[in-house]
């Protein structure tokens, strides 16, 4: 009775300090997940259920960025990513300028820092950028005042698609903690996974990967506690057993020149995830693929348009976690 | 820092079941109305409203929740961002009476919020607002039709409302604070 007694008494005094709560984001750019706590990650899902209220209503605008610019800045091509950050910005009323490195003045050789200069100097609020190199973010976030959100960094990190992800899987099931995740595919030249091993890790799930030690990054079969601790697991029936959840890879056929794989064929025949391999799986698993699909090489067309298959509810909660974001970071103020 | 409690638990019980008969009156029927709370604490005293209502006249009034984070116009100048929490309106509130319910009018720019908020999700046939204490310094031109307490204040002063649901206590107070460069 006096455990209950006090235990009100702390929690009447936190909520009635202020009337608006107080919350615990603190990052002026979304780069990636390696530097996000479980209680931030927590933050962007309850955020991401409000975004999806609004996403449910006949008119999906509402006006808390009104006034703000917001640029995509890709210099490599998207369908998903891009035009779900250019939803999620125009259904909270923020200005889109769509930028394509093929269309803009990079063909006449400017440099990343110019064209984020130039960007600044027109007032832009928040660039949402795409790049090939592996830390061109985080030179745009020393060299400008605007937010800054990695779209994707060359092999290195997509926070973005690894927020949504994990949103979907919080959608199915009632947990992170003791979940199996099993990753099938090109770890190696995936920013998807690399996001997502520390989203996952960080949520409490257990993370195995499953590829060929070709495809798999330096470093990651010897942790030392730099990264976090996955399994690996080469056999894809042992790496399938009792997984809650099977996240597939796209194979990146246009990095695929040097030798990594025999043949495609070899690599679909030991690798591709089939109804039959899904079956070692927990009967309730379910199955994601950040997109795009290539059909019958990483999974089969039966799997990626199965009854397990998420990718589509995946692109719904994209817009709504980009919604999430945006607002976490343009809303409150920054020092 | 004298505390000085100016509605107890019987004094709330009371203001709500007059409120609740206002708005019967006022409205003549209940078959159109919908009480929307203003999270957080508009939500409960909603919910105890639409109770009153279903014992006094015996019908189940809908009741919903409204988060008009998305909607304020200081968004940029708070130092501590508001959570968003999810607005769950379980009706359609075309051509609906809605009466929005919160447990403070201050300056206004709330209820302005709200308003807007409403509006986006719908075409009301009226809005009507219902406050639980009624302090004064509005902003816009806005009043309350439905009041609990007049409670002529200083900006130099909190209102502080608690209520069972979330705080364990049905009891308003009013808190000096100390004051504040601006």
């Amino acid at each position: 009775m006096k455990a209950i007694q006090q235990e009100s008494r702390v929690s009447s005094k936190s909520k009635t300090e202020t009337t608006t709560i107080e919350s615990s984001w603190h990052h002026k750019h979304v780069l990636d997940l390696d530097d996000f706590t479980s209680a931030e990650i927590e933050l962007v899902f309850q955020t991401t259920d409000a975004m999806h209220e609004i996403l449910s209503r006949s008119i999906k605008k509402v006006p808390t960025l009104r006034g703000k610019t917001l640029v995509t800045l890709f210099y490599e091509p998207s369908t998903r990513t891009r035009s779900s950050f250019d939803l999620a910005a125009k259904n909270l009323s923020a200005d889109v300028i769509n930028l394509a490195a093929s269309t803009s003045s990079v063909i006449k050789g400017e440099c990343l820092i110019d064209t984020l200069k130039t960007l600044e100097a027109l007032g832009t609020d928040i660039i949402i950028m795409r790049h090939p190199h592996s830390g061109a973010p985080y030179v745009a976030a020393r060299h400008v005042k605007a937010h800054i959100v990695n779209a994707g960094d060359g092999w290195h990190a997509h926070p973005t698609q690894a927020l949504l992800d994990l949103y979907t899987i919080r959608g199915h099931k009632s947990s992170f903690k003791d979940l199996k995740v099993t990753i099938i595919g090109d770890i190696k030249h995936s920013r998807v996974a690399r996001s997502n091993i520390w989203g996952l890790t960080k949520m409490g799930a257990g993370v195995t990967l499953c590829c060929p030690f070709t495809l798999l990054p330096i470093g990651l079969d010897k942790p030392r506690g730099q990264f976090p601790e996955v399994e690996i697991e080469p056999d894809i029936d042992k790496a399938l057993s009792d997984a809650d959840v099977v996240i597939a890879l796209r194979l990146q056929l246009e990095r695929q020149q040097s030798g990594l794989l025999p043949s495609i064929r070899e690599y679909t025949n030991l690798y591709q995830l089939t109804e039959e391999r899904l079956a070692k799986a927990k009967p309730d698993a379910i199955v994601l693929h950040p997109g795009p699909v290539n059909e019958d090489i990483e999974i089969s067309s039966a799997v990626a348009h199965g009854p397990r298959s998420l990718i589509n509810q995946q692109v719904t909660n994209g817009v709504a976690v980009r919604m999430a974001l945006l607002y976490l970071l343009a809303g409150g103020s920054h020092q | 820092m004298a505390k000085n409690i100016i509605m107890n638990a019987a004094d709330i019980r009371r203001t709500l079941a007059r409120i609740s008969h206002e708005i019967i009156e006022r409205n003549k029927s209940t078959e159109h109305l919908i009480l929307v709370g203003m999270r957080t604490r508009g939500v409960p005293l909603a919910n105890r409203l639409a109770a009153n209502i279903e014992g006094f006249e015996g019908v189940n009034i809908p009741v919903g929740a409204l988060d008009i984070s998305l909607y304020r116009d200081d968004l940029s100048s708070l130092e501590l961002q508001p959570i968003v929490k999810s607005t769950n309106i379980p009706v359609n509130i075309d051509k609906k009476a809605v009466v929005l319910v919160d447990d403070v009018l201050y300056t206004g720019r709330s209820t302005r919020a709200a308003m807007d908020a409403l509006i986006d999700l719908g075409r009301p046939h009226s809005i009507q607002l219902a406050v639980l204490v009624d302090r004064g310094h509005r902003e816009l031109p806005i009043r309350a039709d439905y009041v609990g307490k007049n409670m002529p204040s200083s900006r130099h002063e909190e209102i502080q409302v608690r209520l069972k649901e979330s705080d364990g206590i049905d009891e308003v107070a009013i808190i000096p604070v100390p004051a504040k460069e601006n």
